[in-house]
């Protein structure tokens, strides 16, 4: 036939696609498995799977400008001291100082205090410019205790005792040698320089028994002053969800596949775990079978939240508040088109840059070259962080008002739709048109 | 709470003190929130706790140069992220004794199981029977010394201190070890990845000479043979066809 050029006859195998041969060809080249840092990028079911049904004749909707809809949560009220109030359910997730720049963590902090609400330390300790700008800092206890000690732990306004992470349930963290610098080093009691691959597990305790122990020490060593978070890949979060409470947790922090990571194996990312949006509801439901749901263990969803929407999909779903992770570094400047002539450098582009792990990071951020960091001014990303938090909270009041919720934590999976069946099957509520929830766990 | 002031006499080598006042904390009338709240805000004084019978996180978190005698065996994580002074249990200890222990000392009669010093960032942990499965793992600085043997996969992940045992380890001895020494006086039955033996130079027996006499353990220091880290585990080792192929067409 005429008129087909000869790009017609050319059809891209869907087996082995451009991206599966350049991967093929990288093994092959290098004889390592490919690092990377962010969440899963191929396509998997999400929360945009879901729509809201907004309030009409049987709903009635709340004034959008006028009346108030609450955004505050209290975490550990029943065990700890001093419980932690935050004023949004957004929460800032665990990033460590090595995987990210001093600047970093200081601006995370500087826009966490300035929307009420909490940010997190990470694999290496807590720093002191994140501690200082941070009004609310949650200390995370891993596997790794790296820079673990009693100091910070009393110095924290939680404990997240970390299990695993939506990157990669099973896996521990790694930090290439490039980012591993002096001051990295020393917190880690590392030689500098070298590749480090963090436990995946901790060293003194082995099951959700053993756990409880634990945290009841850690209980003992602050006094029982704050509250203990336990964070969960996810895999199987109903039952990690009920262990994790019986172990004595005062908040389940459930991470999903699309989780971000500043370095591990592709594969990891890509392949372990299930989406966000599958894990909410069974998080949720050991929850209420243990009739703690809404009341004395909250539960905190992360794993690529990125929108308001987002945040209210997942409170309607059953979370108490969110967490993010990408997205904060993003609204500090990650993969800004500014720096696209230097993405394209390191053989990327803005707005596909994820060599978190090379330490290169043109915007300063997932790096510890001072003559990047010096690029990210904490006072400025704090501001951007700020203004995101507080974007992200107007949307998922927007959309509670319009459900008729005066606070947020009053959506419900009776104001969500679908618009697949997976996504119906995941989530538990209706394909939307229709009253049919797949594999319908009200009905037995 | 079951507080009350006895008086114990402490004996020195060479010398005998004064009587000291010792705060008796009986936990079969204590609880243990009670007995930690007290010894987290002594700023001086020592303690003795009697019926510990096997109670969980015994004197965990202490940080002031407190002295603490458990007369009896602990459960898990005795003495957890101790930071000064010192907790001497007269009998076993349970899971993770002295876990990340900061500095001061920990001292057990007995033997501990699983974990026993893990993650330590400093101070001395001396464990005068044997020691289990995961001795001194991940340990990051802390001087560890057992009497007798140590079992499978100790000193983990060990990143830096010293790890001396009297009698025989276990399989896979510091695999994955940083710059711990891990020094062993009887069999060793296997070494873990990237461990190796290592010369016995004359700054390894000092440090060794003066672990012996700080844990109070007789034992001569030419016995022992040196193990650590091979440092080949320390980076990822990536190969690059590509340029070499480059290089040759160049």
């Amino acid at each position: 036939m005429s008129g087909t050029g000869d790009s017609w006859r050319l059809r891209e195998s869907y087996t082995f696609d451009r991206h599966v041969i350049a991967e093929i060809h990288r093994a092959a080249n290098t004889g390592v498995y490919r690092i990377r840092g962010w969440g899963a990028k191929r396509k998997l079911p999400t929360l945009d799977d879901l729509v809201f049904l907004g309030a009409s004749m049987s709903r009635y909707p709340l004034e959008g400008y006028r009346e108030s809809c609450g955004t505050d949560l209290v975490i550990g009220e029943e065990r700890a001291a001093r419980p932690l109030r935050i004023d949004i359910p957004i929460t800032i997730a665990g990033m460590s100082f090595g995987s990210l720049s001093s600047h970093a963590k200081e601006a995370l902090g500087r826009g966490a205090s300035a929307a009420g609400t909490s940010t997190t330390s990470g694999d290496g300790g807590m720093l002191p410019e994140e501690r200082e700008h941070s009004s609310k800092l949650v200390y995370q206890y891993l596997p790794s205790r790296y820079g673990q000690n009693p100091d910070d732990l009393r110095r924290g306004d939680a404990i997240e005792v970390v299990v695993g992470q939506g990157a990669k349930p099973g896996g521990g963290g790694i930090l290439l040698g490039q980012k591993v610098s002096e001051r990295v080093a020393g917190m880690r009691t590392l030689p500098a320089g070298i590749d480090q691959r963090s436990a995946c597990r901790h060293p003194d305790w082995t099951g959700p028994d053993d756990l409880q122990i634990k945290i009841h020490e850690l209980r003992e060593i602050v006094d029982w002053q704050v509250p203990i978070f336990v964070k969960i890949g996810a895999a199987r979060p109903f039952y990690d969800t009920a262990l994790a409470v019986k172990a004595g947790a005062d908040a389940v922090v459930v991470d999903g596949l699309q989780g971000g990571t500043a370095a591990t194996q592709d594969v990891f990312i890509e392949h372990v775990g299930i989406p966000t949006i599958a894990a909410i509801p069974e998080a949720t439901r050991a929850l209420q079978d243990l009739d703690v749901h809404r009341r004395s263990v909250k539960l905190i969803a992360s794993g690529g939240m990125r929108s308001g929407a987002d945040v209210a999909k997942a409170l309607a779903l059953g979370a108490d508040a969110v967490s993010i992770g990408t997205a904060a570094l993003i609204a500090l400047g990650d993969n800004d088109p500014a720096y696209d002539d230097e993405y394209r450098e390191l053989g990327s582009a803005a707005g596909f840059w994820d060599d978190l792990q090379d330490g290169t990071d043109p915007a300063g951020i997932a790096t510890q070259d001072p003559r990047l960091t010096s690029r990210l001014d904490p006072v400025i990303g704090g501001r951007r962080l700020a203004n995101y938090l507080k974007v992200l909270t107007m949307e998922a009041q927007t959309i509670a008002r319009a459900c008729g919720k005066s606070h947020v934590a009053n959506l419900e999976p009776e104001d969500l739709a679908a618009l697949t069946v997976e996504a119906a099957a995941m989530a538990q509520v209706p394909v939307a048109g229709t009253d049919w929830i797949p594999g319908d766990r009200r009905r037995g | 709470m079951g507080a009350r002031a006895g008086c114990h006499l402490h004996v020195d080598p060479g010398r005998v003190s004064a009587p000291r006042p010792v705060t008796d904390v009986d936990l079969a009338e204590t609880s243990l929130r009670d007995l930690n709240r007290m010894l987290h805000q002594a700023r001086q004084g020592s303690f003795r706790v009697l019926n510990p019978r096997g109670a969980h996180a015994v004197a965990c978190g202490i940080d002031t140069d407190i002295t603490v005698e458990v007369r009896g065996s602990v459960g898990y994580y005795c003495a957890g992220m101790h930071q000064k002074g010192s907790v001497h249990v007269d009998g076993n200890a349970s899971t993770g004794l002295a876990e990340n222990i900061m500095s001061g000392t920990v001292r057990i009669t007995g033997s501990a199981t699983m974990s026993a010093g893990a993650t330590g960032h400093g101070g001395l942990v001396v464990i005068e029977g044997n020691a289990g499965a995961r001795c001194g793992i991940s340990m990051k600085g802390v001087d560890i010394v057992v009497g007798g043997n140590v079992g499978h996969m100790s000193a983990f992940m060990a990143q830096a201190g010293n790890l001396v045992v009297l009698g025989d380890a276990g399989a896979d001895l510091g695999d994955s070890i940083y710059e711990a020494n891990l020094y062993v006086r009887g069999e060793v039955a296997s070494l873990g990845a990237d461990a190796i033996r290592k010369d016995m130079r004359p700054e390894h027996v000092r440090t060794l000479s003066g672990l012996l006499d700080s844990a109070g353990m007789d034992a001569d220091p030419g016995d022992f043979k040196r193990y650590g880290t091979a440092r080949s585990l320390y980076n990822f080792h990536i190969d690059d066809i590509d340029a070499e192929v480059a290089g040759r067409a160049g």
